[in-house]
């Protein structure tokens, strides 16, 4: 209290800066906590075995066919996305000639994609994997089409990682007559690996709450999919059908929470694994 | 030509780009002896001693001309780059360990040759720890992250890493200039030490050091090497009106 009545006295903008610094922080927590507050006061209460059923039907509003959607979308996309992702930013930041005509053009490229909404991926693996390729509305299309949408966001997370590993380190490697192989994966890969982490969270992230794109190539199918070319549905999408119809509003909110559980876990799966890449 | 010397440098240029950064160098390395560079920054000498092992490959748009040889044989020939940078050890100006253990830290070096042997890794960490006078203080701390080491014991450790995989030269760039004097008394020391076994070139910008530690100090400015000799010579009777000024404090 001393302190900041002297600091008012001697500087009052930076009591002014430093109140307003705390005022954003506190606000900014309230609005996480306020939303996941509702979410689970207004989810959890409505969470019954019957949402687990094998099998939904119109009585037991089951969301397990849709969590497996979700899992198997967000599983297949990342396969499909993090190594592309991952070896392009590689070849990008480490092989690359710096600020060649060629990089340059693949960095506007991803950066423009990155932009692009979600809905315009949707139409486009719509038209391309479920019409071109006859793959249909299927966990192929909606995999595909995720792993697309999500491709610019790794590669821009994984090269701007590998960037912020200092050049010393490198340097340091060269020196002991290691080759650029080598030094990529035993210590620019190594160091850059938090960074990267971050990237395939906010990919998850991406994927789990994406639902314009997800109707348009898996579908909106309650149904456990049989094959990777079986249509099915997500969380999300679940809740957008459930909250479309108005007649479930119970289930919906169950829903949301089960979804806000998922992506905690796998959130917490990912930095579990990452933490076992870098320990081993 | 001498064909004792360990490096011969003849009619070496260096371009970044269009930018002539060091011009017409003429100069021969004695083995086991300590060569100083000293100069104003900026004068090449960074670039010199990375051309020694060839790290100026890494820099886009950098050539180079003229002859180096290391033993009597051109490091620009038939010659494994990587082979060359594990003969030649280098320790930089801002120490850089790793972001990993001590112990791991050491053992990259000899683990990058081939090295997989347990009981041969821990033999040459000791070695090289013992080596670069660092083993007492860091044997009980081999598993911790070399990042929590001060950064005198960082650099000592760096030194180390180099020794690691059995190098004939040690190329320094300022390796004392982010260091209290302490630190930098013990590096002095312990510089002086390995030159019974390895030819060392370090560069300087603090000119007392070259006097405390080098037999040979070579005065660069510009990008040319204006005089090269005898520590002694250089700093009691310089030839150059050019390198008196720097010594005595008219510039730099
Ligand atoms: N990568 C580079 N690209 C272009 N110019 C460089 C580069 N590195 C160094 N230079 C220039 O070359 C000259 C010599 O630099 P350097 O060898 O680092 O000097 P010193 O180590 O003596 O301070 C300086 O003028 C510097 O600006
Ligand atoms: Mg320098």
């Amino acid at each position: 209290m001393v302190l900041i009545k002297s600091l008012f006295r001697k500087k009052p903008v930076d009591l002014l800066l430093l109140l307003l610094t705390w005022l954003s922080i506190v606000l900014a927590a309230a609005v996480l906590m306020l939303v996941v507050g509702y979410v689970l006061i207004n989810g959890l209460p409505h969470i019954r075995p019957s949402l687990f059923a094998m099998q939904f039907t119109t009585q037991n509003q089951s969301l397990f066919p849709a969590l497996v959607g979700t899992l198997m979308i967000v599983g297949l996309s990342l396969i499909l996305a993090v190594p592309l992702g991952v070896f392009a930013a590689i070849y990008l930041v480490e092989y690359a000639k710096r600020g060649s005509r060629f990089v340059h053009i693949v960095r506007l490229t991803t950066e423009t994609l990155a932009g692009i909404p979600s809905i315009v991926y949707g139409l486009f693996g719509f038209i391309f994997f479920g019409v071109f390729l006859g793959w249909g509305l299927s966990l192929m299309s909606g995999s595909f089409t995720t792993a697309i949408m999500i491709l610019p966001l790794i590669m821009r997370t994984t090269e701007e990682s590998l960037k912020s590993v200092p050049d010393t380190y490198r340097e340091g490697s060269f020196g002991l007559g290691a080759g650029r192989l080598r030094t990529v994966v035993r210590i620019v890969l190594p160091a850059a690996m938090p960074g990267i982490l971050a990237g395939i969270i906010l990919a998850i992230g991406r994927i789990v709450g994406e639902t314009a794109a997800i109707i348009f190539t898996l579908g909106n199918v309650a149904r456990m999919p049989n094959s990777l070319f079986d249509t099915g549905r997500t969380l999300s999408a679940h809740m957008y059908a459930l909250a479309n119809e108005g007649t479930h509003p119970g289930e919906a909110h169950a829903t949301a929470a089960v979804l806000l559980i998922v992506v905690i876990l796998i959130n917490a799966l990912s930095s579990r694994i990452a933490r076992l890449i870098k320990s081993s | 030509m001498n064909k004792t010397n360990k490096y011969s440098m003849k009619n070496v240029d260096l371009w970044y780009n269009d930018f002539h950064a060091l011009k017409n160098i003429n100069m021969d390395i004695p083995p086991n002896e300590i060569t100083a560079f000293i100069g104003p920054s900026g004068c090449g000498k960074s670039t010199l001693i990375k051309s020694l092992n060839r790290m100026n490959d890494l820099v886009e748009g950098c050539k180079i001309s003229g002859s180096i040889l290391l033993d009597g044989e051109s490091i620009h020939g038939n010659i494994d780059v990587n082979a060359l940078r594990k003969r030649v050890g280098m320790v930089f100006q801002k120490p850089n360990p790793f972001p990993m253990s001590v112990y791991d830290n050491i053992a990259y070096g000899p683990r990058t040759h081939g090295i997989k042997s347990k009981f041969k890794l821990n033999e040459i960490v000791e070695k090289s720890l013992l080596d670069a006078a660092i083993w007492d203080e860091l044997k009980d701390r081999l598993k911790k992250s070399a990042l929590s080491l001060s950064g005198g014991q960082q650099q000592r450790l760096c030194i180390a890493r180099a020794l690691s995989v059995q190098p004939d030269v040690l190329l320094m760039d300022e390796p004392t200039s982010a260091l209290d004097p302490i630190s930098t008394a013990k590096i002095e020391e312990l510089v002086i030490k390995l030159k019974t076994d390895y030819t060392i070139v370090i560069v300087t910008h603090n000119m007392q050091q070259a006097v405390r530690i080098s037999d040979n100090t070579g005065f660069f400015l510009l990008g040319e090497l204006i005089e090269y000799g005898n520590t002694q010579q250089i700093f009691s009777m310089p030839s150059d009106k050019r390198t008196e000024d720097y010594i005595t404090g008219r510039f730099g």
